[in-house]
Order: C-alpha cells, then sequence, then structure tokens
C-alpha cells in the first residue's frame, strides 16, 4: 500500500481499478528500416494516417461542442493547425526517404524533436503548447498503427485514470459512465484535468509527483477528492475505512439534496443568501443543482489566461451575458479582473516580483491599465440590462483607489450614452474587502459602494502576514485568529450603519462552523464553492438567529484561534451532529 | 507578366503578446494564401512562414526583430497581406 499526497480539485471518493494512460513513452518507437521500393507505400500510408486523424479531430470537435458548448471546441481549431503543418510533414517525409524508415519511426522523431524544442523555449504559453503537439501526435502514431485512438470510449467496468496529465481530447471522448476518478502527476486547480472533474462531477487528484509510474493497470487505486489523497493496492482495512466514506459522504450528499429547494433560515427565521463562487461558465448547472441563490463571486481572471491575446469586449459581453442570463432573476456578482500574486497570466509580459501578492495586482494593476480595465467594465455594464447583474473591485486598499474606479466606471457609462448603448444604470457596484486597511477603514469606503464582499482567504495573508503557498508556516494560516474575527465584525457593523448589505466570498463561508460566527456576526451573504454550500445550508437551518448571536459573541472572548476553532466546532457538533466527522 | 520577386522586410513585433498562438496562427493562414515561399528569421533561427510549428519554434517576443523573406510570383500582394498584419491584426 502506497499513499500519494497531491491536491483536491473535485471532492468525492472512489475505488476502483486504475487505467494508466502513458503519455511519456508512448513516442518511443523502434527503428523499422524499408526497401526502397516501398517508399512511395509507406508516404501514402502517412498520408492516409493524417487524413483519418483530421476526420477523427472534427468529430471529436463536434461531439465536445455539442457535450460541452463551443467554448471547449475551439482547442481544436489550434490541433488542426498543427496537422496541417507544413514543416511537419515535409520533415516526415523526407526522413521517409533519405533515411528509408518507416513512418511510425520517422514521424515519431519528428514529433520529439518537437518537444525537446519547445521544451527549451523560456515561455509558459508555449510550453503549454507540448500537449496539443503531443495529443495530434498521438492520433497520428495510433492510426498509422490502425490503433483505436480512444481507448477510453467505451469501458465495460468502472476505472480510475492515472496519467502524467489528461489532454483535451482524453477527457472529451471518455466514457463518462464508467471513468469515476482522475489522479495525474502534474497540474493545479485550473489545469484541464481538475476543470474536467469537475464538471464531470467526479472525484480527481492532480500534482500526486509520480502515481502514473508507480502504478499498473488494473491495480486497485483509491482517490479521495476531499483531502487530496490517492492510495495505490491498499489494504483491507483501509478499503473497508474509505468505502464506508465513501457510503457516509452519499448519504450525506442525498439527504443534503433534501434541502435543494428550501431556504437559508435559521429556525427563529432569520434569512441568509447562499451564493456560489464559479470561474467558468459551465460550473453554472452544479451553482443550480447545489441550490445557490445566485452567484456572490465570478472570476474573470480565466479570460486572460491561457491565450496570446487580451479578450476583446464583445468576448467578455456574451460571456458574462451569458452568465447573466442563466440565472435571472437571482443575482451574479462579477468580479473585475484580479490578476497577480498567484494568478500569472500568459498574455501579459508582466515583471517578476519579489512580493507579488504585496505588488501590481488586481484593482491596481487596473488603474493603471486603464484600457483593459474599462474595456471589462464596458462589457459588464453592457450585459448588466439581460439579468440582475452587480460588480465589485478586488484589493482596494484606500478610499482614493475607490473613487478613481469608480470614476473609470463613470467613464465607461459616459462613453456607452454617447454610443446609445444600453447598461443598467442602477447595477450596484462593491468593494471587496480583504486588506486589513479596507476593513479598518471600511466607514469611509462604505460611502462609495453599495455593498461589501469580505475575501477572506486574502484578508487573512495580509492580516496574519502568512504567504498562503509557503507550506513551512501553513500552521499560522487561521482563519479563526481572534484578529480576522474583529477585522469581520468591525467591517458588518460599519456596512450596516452605512445601511448597504455585505457578504463573505472567501472559504471561511463554505465552513459550517466558521458560517454560524458569520451568520451570528450578522452577515447577509455566503458565498462559496457550490459543494460546500448544502452543508452550510444544513447548519443555517439547524440554529436560532438568536443562538448564533450568543455564539459569534463569545467566540470573541477567547484568546487563540486554535480555541476559537474548537469552540466553533462543538457548537456547530452541538446542533447538527450529522455535519461533523467528515 | 509576373516576375519572381525577392521582397524583404525587417519588423518589430509590436503586439505586447508576442508571435505566438492567435497572431502566430494568423500569420501562417495568411502566408499559405500565397503561392510564394515565405521564410521569417529571428536572429540565426529562419522557419517557413507558412508553418505553425515553426513561427512557434522562434518564440517571438514582444519588442522582438524579425525578418520576412517572401520569394514567388506573388511576393508584392504577399508582402502588402503580411505588413497590415503586423501593423494592424497583431497589435490589438
Amino acid at each position: 500500500m502506497k499513499t500519494f499526497k497531491g491536491i483536491p480539485v473535485s471532492p468525492g471518493v472512489a475505488t476502483a481499478k486504475a487505467l494508466v494512460l502513458r503519455g511519456q513513452d508512448f513516442f518511443s518507437v523502434p527503428k523499422v528500416e524499408i526497401r526502397s521500393e516501398d517508399i512511395p507505400k509507406e508516404i501514402v500510408r502517412f498520408e492516409e494516417s493524417l487524413t483519418k486523424t483530421r476526420s477523427d479531430l472534427f468529430n471529436v470537435r463536434k461531439k465536445i461542442a455539442q457535450d460541452l458548448g463551443h467554448e471547449h471546441s475551439d482547442i481544436f481549431s489550434a490541433h488542426l493547425l498543427i496537422l496541417e503543418d507544413r514543416t511537419l510533414i515535409e520533415d516526415v517525409l523526407s526522413k521517409i526517404k533519405s533515411e528509408r524508415v518507416s513512418a511510425e519511426y520517422a514521424f515519431s522523431l519528428v514529433i520529439q524533436r518537437y518537444f525537446h524544442a519547445f521544451a527549451q523555449i523560456n515561455d509558459d504559453y508555449l510550453k503549454e503548447r507540448v500537449a496539443d503537439i503531443r495529443d495530434v501526435g498521438r492520433r497520428i502514431l495510433l492510426n498509422l498503427r490502425g490503433e483505436k485512438a480512444d481507448s477510453l470510449v467505451h469501458l465495460k467496468e468502472d476505472i480510475i485514470v492515472i496519467a502524467h496529465d489528461l489532454s483535451p481530447s482524453e477527457t472529451a471522448t471518455m466514457d463518462r459512465e464508467h471513468v469515476i476518478a482522475f489522479a495525474t502527476d502534474i497540474g493545479g486547480p485550473t489545469s484541464h484535468t481538475a476543470i474536467m472533474a469537475r464538471s464531470m462531477e467526479i472525484a480527481a487528484v492532480v500534482g500526486l509527483g509520480r502515481i502514473s509510474k508507480e502504478v499498473s493497470n488494473g491495480q486497485m487505486v483509491i482517490i479521495d477528492g476531499n483531502h487530496g489523497i490517492a492510495i495505490v493496492g491498499p489494504d483491507p482495512q483501509t478499503i473497508e475505512r474509505y468505502a464506508s466514506e465513501e457510503k457516509r459522504f452519499v448519504e450525506l450528499i442525498t439527504e443534503l439534496d433534501k434541502l435543494k429547494s428550501l431556504a437559508a433560515e435559521t429556525l427563529d427565521g432569520h434569512k441568509l443568501q447562499l451564493t456560489a463562487n464559479i470561474e467558468f461558465p459551465d460550473e453554472i448547472p452544479s451553482v443550480i443543482a447545489h441550490g445557490a441563490e445566485g452567484i456572490g463571486l465570478y472570476r474573470t481572471e480565466y479570460f486572460y489566461m491561457n491565450r496570446t491575446d487580451l479578450p476583446s469586449e464583445e468576448e467578455q459581453f456574451n460571456a458574462y451575458r451569458h452568465v447573466a442570463e442563466q440565472l435571472v432573476p437571482q443575482p451574479v456578482v462579477i468580479r473585475t479582473l484580479d490578476l497577480g500574486g498567484d494568478k500569472f497570466l500568459s498574455s501579459l509580459d508582466l515583471p517578476r516580483e519579489m512580493n507579488p501578492f504585496m505588488g501590481w495586482r488586481a484593482i491596481r494593476f487596473c488603474l493603471t491599465r486603464v484600457d483593459i480595465f474599462k474595456t471589462q467594465l464596458r462589457a459588464i455594464l453592457r450585459a448588466s440590462v439581460h439579468g440582475n447583474l452587480k460588480l465589485m473591485y478586488p484589493m482596494v486598499s484606500n478610499l482614493l483607489e475607490l473613487k478613481k474606479a469608480n470614476q473609470i466606471l463613470e467613464e465607461a457609462r459616459n462613453e456607452l450614452r454617447a454610443e446609445h448603448k444600453p447598461f443598467d444604470e442602477k447595477m450596484e457596484i462593491g468593494a471587496m474587502i480583504e486588506i486589513p486597511s479596507a476593513a479598518l477603514t471600511s466607514d469611509v469606503l462604505a460611502r462609495e459602494v453599495d455593498f461589501f464582499s469580505i475575501g477572506t482567504n486574502d484578508l487573512i495573508q495580509y492580516s496574519l502576514a502568512v504567504d498562503r503557498v509557503n507550506e513551512k508556516i501553513a500552521y499560522l494560516y487561521e482563519p479563526a485568529h481572534p484578529a480576522i474575527l474583529k477585522l469581520i465584525q468591525h467591517t458588518i457593523q460599519n456596512a450596516k450603519k452605512a445601511k448597504i448589505w455585505i457578504s463573505v466570498c472567501g472559504e471561511m463561508g463554505g465552513d459550517p462552523a466558521m458560517a454560524l460566527l458569520l451568520l451570528g456576526f450578522g452577515i447577509n451573504q455566503l458565498s462559496m464553492s457550490s459543494f460546500a454550500l448544502p452543508k452550510v445550508k444544513k447548519a443555517i437551518r439547524s440554529v436560532t438567529f438568536k443562538q448564533a448571536r450568543e455564539i459569534a459573541a463569545r467566540s470573541l472572548e477567547f484568546s487563540t484561534g486554535e480555541e476559537i476553532k474548537k469552540f466553533a466546532e462543538a457548537k456547530l457538533k452541538a446542533v447538527t451532529p450529522e455535519l461533523v466527522g467528515d | 507578366m509576373e516576375h519572381s520577386k525577392v521582397i524583404e522586410k525587417k519588423f518589430v513585433v509590436r503586439s505586447e503578446l508576442g508571435l505566438h498562438a492567435r497572431p502566430a496562427a494568423l500569420f501562417v493562414r495568411t502566408a499559405n494564401r500565397f503561392q510564394s515561399d515565405i521564410t521569417v528569421q529571428k536572429g540565426r533561427q529562419k522557419v517557413n512562414g507558412k508553418s505553425i510549428m515553426g513561427i512557434m519554434m522562434l518564440a517571438a517576443g514582444p519588442g522582438s526583430s524579425i525578418t520576412v523573406r517572401v520569394v514567388g510570383p506573388d511576393a508584392q500582394r504577399a508582402m502588402a497581406e503580411i505588413e497590415k498584419l503586423m501593423d494592424n491584426k497583431m497589435n490589438q
């Protein structure tokens, strides 16, 4: 039994046999020499494999467009260009002719030269394109060999897919009935594997290091997508333990599912709005399925990632409009571009900073790159007539920034008025409170906006001076630290005084125990990953508002985060024991 | 009457995104509309302007200078299109 730790990117627990996709050594092909009279035959074989691959790709593209929408199928346009590449084709043909080798061998040599060349280019975007080339190359080679390209299309039993990394065409065509989890060596929360797993609603763990090299086909594997663990060759006790965990997970989900259409209301009738955080429009079905009352945080960075040009106003307008229309009449809060920190963009050549989280990012970036900012603001404004949209600025640290941002917004409004383009004049504008200076001066900031949204992840990081990504100091990252609770309480009080509404959109809101405290402090809305929503709703429906207020007030009497955390968890367990212990 | 012409021009990649992916794809699509041979050179590296792999391998970032050489009967028209592309579309 061997345990691997990685990054949990899609929740759930699964136990099944492994199906290992070995992308790496796929391209080492034995050298086969041919007779000179066979050269024309070999060339024809190669050309036929290109034609076949071309029609395969068209089919995949069509299937993906049907299943997942056109945004996903766009990936394959790049594939088609690679397939038609003259240099590549001519290189292969000349190798077949001059070295008298099989098409498979000639092709594998040429494509590996490209892998090698691309790997040495010092550009993240181009490095990522190697995956496209690999994908096309794999298809061509399989067609040359006359093998079926889609080994994952027809499966007889449930399997867990293990790979170094998964390519779009692998995930797109796989048998969704039988693939019940993913585990990959590399990747992060925004990698293709993670996104696909979430949209397929199956468990996934990425960044597992060498798992694809240490598992063999058919070996038993457990994937724990809740905790980021993969266990290879588990012993019977472990299998049993996970089976009961899986059962409990399923039972709890079924139980929570019943709450879907009920309000997030305390026993004494105090209502809270529970909304979801999303990054991609294709998460909307999951948002609706989990009973969210709108979207409290729509991140827009993905528009700017994995591409080399900037998204146009029209492209953004269409996406925002699409999201707004799907949720109407429920609200959608769009966060303006929050790049920097740990979110890097391939399209903008930004300087590397010593201290990126404190550097040129989010609203600071937008206020200097007014061109990029205004394009986004115009797109949001124009989309506002198609639903219940709101917008908020990330990383506000002082009043001046907020005024400047509002001024640019007003310019965008004036431009649209002059162009006779409609927008919602009353669209609500909010500020994110995620820097201690903003929390402490929230009375002043409140005058400029219609709402606040507390981004707890950054607020914790900045208040406690803890880099979220540094493992060595991870123990200092304490959401329940008294300083954090005081900042949150202070901000909520200032929002109430100014008569504006206030939400929490960080991970804290998705923790049922912490949600009780936030409820007690008087928060109006909690926004979280949609998977967390049913549990939080259950917690809220299990207390009275009076109880929650008492819990919140008492929590401030403790001196450490550890004590507060224990206290909140004990209170949660007292009101709803089912939620605790998983 | 059409002569085989050789036209060579230097460009600075003005797009802040460099000559990658989409801009590269545009370049290649444009180049493929013409009969002429088109090569692109950056430093000592020279690639076929009709090949997406070639152009991407140049890794021509923003501000880098490239030399485009067009040889063939429709060289003039091809170069005119490429100039337009380098001035406009890639600059977005």
